[in-house]
């Protein structure tokens, strides 16, 4: 759904400059946005995400907060019962786990359980640390956590157009959402309307067509998926890419007919393999398309450890395009070399480019 | 270092003195080289540095005994050094190192040497306050005289979860010294858009019911005067007490560089505090003290940098742990 019928100009951007872009856009469009989170104003401004917004619309409106995430939490859940749609921004998911109770018993069940009379317009920005040793409390992917308390939605844009009109879309939602950014995307480039353009929350993006194996991903793996899918076509092998943007309610629709056409699946995540959405695509995937499947569908996440620190431990750690190569081409049956994907790569394992020296 | 009640200064004991400035240089040393070396990219993990704030950690040190407990933040080196952990483990343990302290799970933010009762650094805000809490509830329930100490920052006060651990504490009378360093930010976030101006920590904690103190945590004869008689009170079975002890970080919140340029404080404020800079001071007063010569002072930071850069060479030296050892104690 687009809102508003402004020419759109794209302008590429980098997808921290697309969620800065906009959280101006929906706070000159509507008053009762208001922004706030440790560091909001801070000169590093949320890796520049929430930058020129309190110099814009003043500190009564975007402001730094004390570090208390739990109260800081139902503050927003009163404030959005009070007619404000407040977004809220953690530097890391897991800064956030403070504010479970808020986030669980309150924000996702409000509305149900006081029979509909009430809705909690609430966003909450969350950042997936990776790599240069973030480590076991600095790196937790846990959108699966999210996704399974009914009452809550979670978004994960990979790009950033995407990220723009998602983070639009989450805060005019009337419903609470997690929208949660891989800090391996705030550099990445894009090509983004101006204005105010929403896209709807529970559809996927279809990034790549064929009808070999249906690679379903989110966020961050759907840039090793994009490399290897791209790959494959070397090899004549050809996938269709779902992208699915939102995690819940998440695009059922998408990935069995893709499934079905395909008659294979690959489901990749960000997150620990148990209880992921990952394997809740695969099971409903065998469950749906049973009779359609070729093979067993296949999903690529990561191990069921916590994170370690060491450069030393992370080597091999995360899935990359390399595994996704590996894993299409044994559900097709075929032997694809992966050496020039690997050989591609000029930056140590645990950044994601020149640009990322570190320290978070 | 045995705890003793000063009355006056520690210049009055050499031995002490000269265990508390060695300390302070040590850990000062030991931080500039990490600065030094970070850009080389081989220490790749978020790493706050306690440089400005070494006098705390020293005092504090050498007032808890060996077997007395601490717990920490994201910021500990300093407060692992003090309590006498291992420098060669820690240093391994930023270099990710398979020799290092947790085995290279951890990083910078996640120390451990139960040689000396160092419990563990963790690196969310607040997270590990209530667990030095339960140490001190351990130490009571088992009638041990051990004293828990826990390490805080001016920032994790404003967490929940600090009231209800404290007000456990407070309860239950048990045997822990909650340790506030008051540096002013919380990453870049003045304390005047976290807390209430004419509010002091020391005042909201006794509010609480906990007995409290405070002083300059530049000073280091202030902190360790002020710090050995509350944990013997501690220890007598008085009751938690908190320590509210005024200092400055001098680098930038996580990271080896200076940012006073980047606008959220200024460079004024920086100099003010570095003139207040707790190694020099109490060089000073020892010399003036006629405890220790400048030349005596001298042959100390020989003994610090041949010290520390062994513990560097150890930690570069040392092998990376296997990629499969990730995959070890998950569970027990
Ligand atoms: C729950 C939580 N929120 C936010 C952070 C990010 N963070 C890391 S250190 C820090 C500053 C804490 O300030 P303070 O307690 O004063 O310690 P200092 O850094 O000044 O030593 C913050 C907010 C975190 N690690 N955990
Ligand atoms: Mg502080």
């Amino acid at each position: 759904m687009t809102v508003s019928g402004e020419p759109r100009v794209p302008r590429t951007l980098t997808y921290a400059e697309a969620v800065n872009d906009a959280l101006h856009v929906a706070m000159a469009s509507d008053p009762s946005v208001i922004c706030y989170g440790l560091g909001v104003d801070d000169p590093k401004t949320i890796f520049g995400t929430t930058k020129g917004l309190q110099t814009r619309f003043g500190d009564q409106r975007v402001f730094d907060m004390p570090t208390a995430e739990a109260a800081m939490t139902g503050v927003a859940i009163g404030a959005a019962l009070g007619g404000m749609r407040p977004v809220m921004v953690h530097q890391r998911l897991d800064f956030f786990l403070l504010a479970m109770d808020q986030l669980v018993n309150g924000a996702a069940k409000w509305h149900y359980m006081f029979g509909g009379q009430r809705s909690v317009p609430i966003t909450i920005r969350l950042i997936l640390g990776r790599g240069w040793g973030q480590g076991p409390t600095h790196s937790q992917s846990l959108h699966a956590w999210f996704a399974h308390i009914p009452g809550l939605k979670v978004v994960m844009p990979t790009n950033p157009e995407d990220a723009k009109g998602l983070l639009l879309a989450s805060i005019f939602d009337p419903n609470p959402v997690l929208f949660l950014e891989h800090r391996w995307l705030h550099n990445t480039m894009g090509s983004v309307p101006e204005g105010d353009y929403r896209i709807p929350l529970g559809k996927a993006r279809q990034l790549r067509e064929g009808d070999a194996v249906t690679i379903v991903s989110m966020s961050y793996m759907t840039v090793e998926a994009l490399h290897a899918v791209d790959h494959l076509r070397q090899s004549d092998v050809h996938c269709d890419l779902l992208d699915l943007r939102t995690v819940s309610p998440l695009d059922w629709d998408a990935v069995f007919a893709s499934v079905r056409r395909t008659g294979r699946l690959l489901v990749l995540d960000t997150a620990a393999e148990t209880g992921s959405i990952a394997g809740e695509i695969a099971a409903r995937a065998a469950i749906e398309c049973w009779t359609l499947l070729k093979s067993a569908p296949q999903r690529i996440a990561m191990p069921d450890i916590p994170e370690p620190t060491s450069f030393g431990l992370t080597r091999g750690l995360h899935p990359r395009a390399e595994h996704i190569v590996a894993a299409v081409a044994a559900l097709v049956g075929k032997q694809i070399g992966v050496d020039e994907l690997v050989a591609r790569r000029t930056v140590p394992h645990d950044v994601p480019g020149d640009w990322f020296k570190g320290p978070f | 270092m045995r705890a003793t009640t000063l009355e006056t200064s520690t210049a009055l004991e050499p031995v002490l003195a000269r265990a508390l400035l060695f300390q302070m240089k040590r850990i000062r040393f030991v931080e500039e080289e990490i600065a030094r070396r970070y850009p080389e990219g081989l220490m790749r993990c978020p790493t706050h540095l306690s440089i400005g704030q070494e006098a705390v950690a020293a005092a504090v040190g050498a007032v808890l005994r060996r077997d007395d407990l601490a717990v920490g933040t994201h910021r500990a080196h300093a407060h692992y050094l003090g309590k006498g952990g291992s420098l060669r483990a820690m240093l391994a343990e930023i270099y990710g190192k398979v020799t290092g302290c947790s085995r290279g799970r951890g990083g910078s933010m996640h120390l451990i040497d139960l040689d000396v009762g160092f419990e563990g650094s963790t690196a969310i805000v607040g997270n590990s306050i209530p667990i030095g809490v339960g140490l001190a509830l351990a130490a009571q329930l088992r009638g041990t005289d051990q004293v828990s100490c826990v390490f805080v920052g001016d920032g994790a006060i404003e967490e929940g979860v600090f009231y209800e651990a404290a007000n456990f504490a407070v309860v239950r009378r048990l045997p822990v010294v909650f340790l506030c360093e008051n540096n002013l930010y919380s990453v870049y976030s003045p304390l005047s858009v976290r807390q209430p101006p004419g509010r002091s920590i020391h005042g909201l904690a006794a509010a609480v019911g906990l007995a409290t103190d405070h002083g300059d945590g530049n000073d280091v004869d202030e902190v360790y005067v002020k710090t050995a008689a509350a944990v013997g009170r501690v220890r007598a079975g008085e009751g938690p007490c908190f320590l509210e002890y005024a200092t400055y970080r001098w680098r930038e919140h996580c990271g080896p560089n200076y940012d006073n340029d980047i606008g959220y404080r200024t460079e004024a404020e920086y100099l003010a505090w570095r003139e207040r800079d707790p190694v020099m001071l109490y060089e000073r007063k020892l010399v003036a003290a006629g405890v220790f010569t400048e030349a005596g002072i001298d042959v100390m930071q020989v003994e610090i940098e041949q010290e520390v850069s062994d513990a560097f060479r150890f930690a570069e030296d040392s092998p990376f742990p296997e990629p499969a050892e990730a995959f070890e104690h998950v569970y027990c």
